[in-house]
């Protein structure tokens, strides 16, 4: 159960959507969501779905995966819909009282709904196709400009990575607890909302006090490793624009141009 | 020649809430050679590890001196020249692994020193080798065994070409397996690079291999000599609550039942070798009779 976490959902590929490097990835996710939000016509909507089911195909990563993504905003998704399809006036075809569907209502609500699909898998294809170590060097390279305004990009680098490497350790302490608790009785699945909140005490106590001693100790060794800061750091991995990353850009850069073009040729579907 | 660690007439106490702190260093002065592999022994809190941090610069001493390689510990300036080149290695490998991938851990320190990309990625592969996890090298340290996880922990402070390694309890949490994989790593850098060890352990066993054994017991050097020297002296390490090896205290009890073997028995080799002699003196003896 617990085991069943995994952060950042990352495939571990080969693909050359798995090789680019991750800045152009983190660059070319920003650039599909804003096509998608530029999208006005019929051509553009068919040209962005295409264009993210492409990107699965290369990366080999299951399109089902994409319907596992949706499923924490299905909410958020019908309620726009909803939305979408009872209060944008038109051509009425439909109507219950003061409750009326209009023409223009249903294909507002279709586009948003694509619109949002292709958003949600646009963006989970940088995670499942990036490693969330890869991921994090990645935007603190992006991000480093920031540190000239003393924004702190290496400390929350540093923190992510931290985070990342401590997840594991926890979880797995977590389950240790879990056990030791069981075995002595206490009951964590049954019961009222409020007994199992109360259940959760004797686990998170012990799970919080080891975690500060951890912090501890890590930090105490990270002192001892020379850490200090940021200043005057170095990476072992450096990163290094490939011509693969440039092709990936100017695709990526010609679908943003089609898209304005369709937008001025076709006119728009929001009148 | 000024020895590599020097520490002279240091008192220490952790600073408390109510102020004063009770000391639980009392005027330590002890000597430590380049190149030594040197074994700390005492009972909990017996000041092992306070000892083990001031060594390089963690804590800094309220009375007295420490010095490595000749640099004062004290002076701020001297802080990374310091500890770039003396490595610590902790008790649970778990706290003290930084990165999510094995050979991004060990090149932390490189990074934290800011050497360039090239000579890092030379050094950790170096290091890697050294401690014969060259082929983990892209694994995620939850991943691995216990014994493997401290020997990438070593790997990260040799990578710094470290003259010197203090180990706290290093292989406390590990099952005999990793004890022996980590053991094996130590005694193949101090041959092979001369590197200095300083070794704080509860395993008799480990201590027996190292060239000299200090005991400490309430913030005192009780004895420092050879670890035969150390463990013959079996009734003062009781008295402080240390073990000795079994070898030894068999040995002893078998001298006092009236066996001819010697008193200062460290290995089981040398256990076997004394008692085969014995036996053979005492099979001489009946046909002579
Ligand atoms: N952070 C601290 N704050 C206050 N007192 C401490 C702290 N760390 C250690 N002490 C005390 O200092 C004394 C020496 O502790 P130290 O950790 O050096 O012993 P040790 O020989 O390493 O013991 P162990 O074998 O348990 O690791 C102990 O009495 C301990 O309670
Ligand atoms: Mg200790």
């Amino acid at each position: 159960m617990l085991k069943d976490i995994t952060i950042g959902q990352y495939f571990p590929g080969t693909s050359v959507i798995h090789r680019l490097d991750p800045r152009m990835k983190i660059v070319l996710t920003i650039v599909y969501v804003v096509l998608l939000f530029l999208v006005e016509n019929l051509a553009g909507f068919v040209l962005s779905v295409v264009f993210v089911l492409a990107a699965y195909l290369i990366a080999r990563i299951p399109v089902k995966m994409i319907a596992k993504s949706i499923k924490p905003i299905l909410p958020i998704l019908l309620f726009t819909m909803l939305l979408n399809l009872f209060f944008v006036r038109g051509t009425v075809i439909w109507q219950w009282g003061v409750l009326e569907i209009t023409r223009e209502g249903v294909r507002l609500s279709v586009l948003m709904v694509i619109r949002i699909l292709c958003l949600i898998a646009g963006t989970s294809l940088l995670t499942y196709t990036t490693s969330p170590m890869t991921l994090t060097d990645g935007i603190e390279r992006l991000l480093k400009p920031l540190g000239k305004v003393h924004f702190p990009v290496h400390e929350l680098a540093m923190m992510m990575t931290i985070a990342l490497r401590f997840i594991p350790t926890l979880v797995e302490e977590t389950e240790k607890i879990m056990a030791a608790q069981k075995a002595r009785g206490a009951d964590m699945e049954t019961g009222s909302l409020i007994h199992r909140a109360k259940a959760l005490v004797p686990i998170l106590i012990p799970l919080f006090l080891s975690a500060f001693r951890r912090a501890e100790e890590l930090a105490l060794a990270m002192e001892c490793r020379c850490y200090h800061g940021g200043k005057g750091r170095t990476r072992m991995k450096q990163m290094h624009l490939a011509p693969r990353d440039l092709w990936a850009l100017l695709l990526t850069a010609a679908a943003l141009a089609a898209v304005i073009v369709c937008n001025i040729f076709f006119g728009s579907l929001y009148g | 020649m000024r020895p590599l660690i020097d520490i002279e007439h240091v008192t220490f106490s952790y600073p408390q809430e109510n102020g004063q702190g009770i000391e639980v260093l009392h005027d330590i002065t002890l000597q430590i050679p380049a190149g030594e592999f040197v074994a700390v022994l005492g009972h909990n809190g017996s000041g092992k590890s306070t000892i083990a941090k001031h060594m390089n610069a963690i804590l800094l001493p309220m009375g007295g001196k420490v010095y490595f390689s000749g640099l004062d510990t004290a002076e701020e300036e001297n802080l990374l020249p310091i500890r770039r080149q003396i490595g610590m290695v902790f008790q649970n490998p778990d706290n003290q692994i930084v990165s999510t991938i094995v050979e991004e851990d060990v090149a932390f320190a490189l990074e934290n020193l800011g050497i360039a990309p090239e000579k890092i990625r030379e050094r950790v592969d170096e290091a890697l080798r050294a401690v014969d996890m060259y082929h983990y090298r892209l694994h995620a340290p939850h991943q691995l065994s216990g014994g493997q996880k401290q020997r990438i922990a070593i790997a990260g402070v040799l990578a710094m070409h470290p003259r010197c390694i203090v180990l706290d309890e290093p292989t406390a949490m590990l099952d005999p397996k990793g004890r022996q994989e980590v053991m094996r790593v130590l005694h193949e850098l101090h041959r092979q690079y001369h590197t200095t060890v300083v070794l704080i352990t509860h395993f008799m066993e480990e201590a027996v291999q190292a060239e000299r054994v200090v005991v400490m017991d309430d913030g005192k050097i009780l004895l420092d000599d050879t670890p035969r020297a150390v463990f013959v002296q079996i009734d003062r390490l009781k008295a402080v609550g240390l073990d000795v090896p079994q070898v030894t205290e068999l040995a002893a009890v078998l001298r006092a039942a009236g066996v001819n073997i010697p008193a200062a028995l460290l290995t089981e080799d040398e256990c076997v070798a004394a008692l085969t002699a014995a036996l053979e003196e005492t099979d001489g003896n009946h046909t002579h009779a």
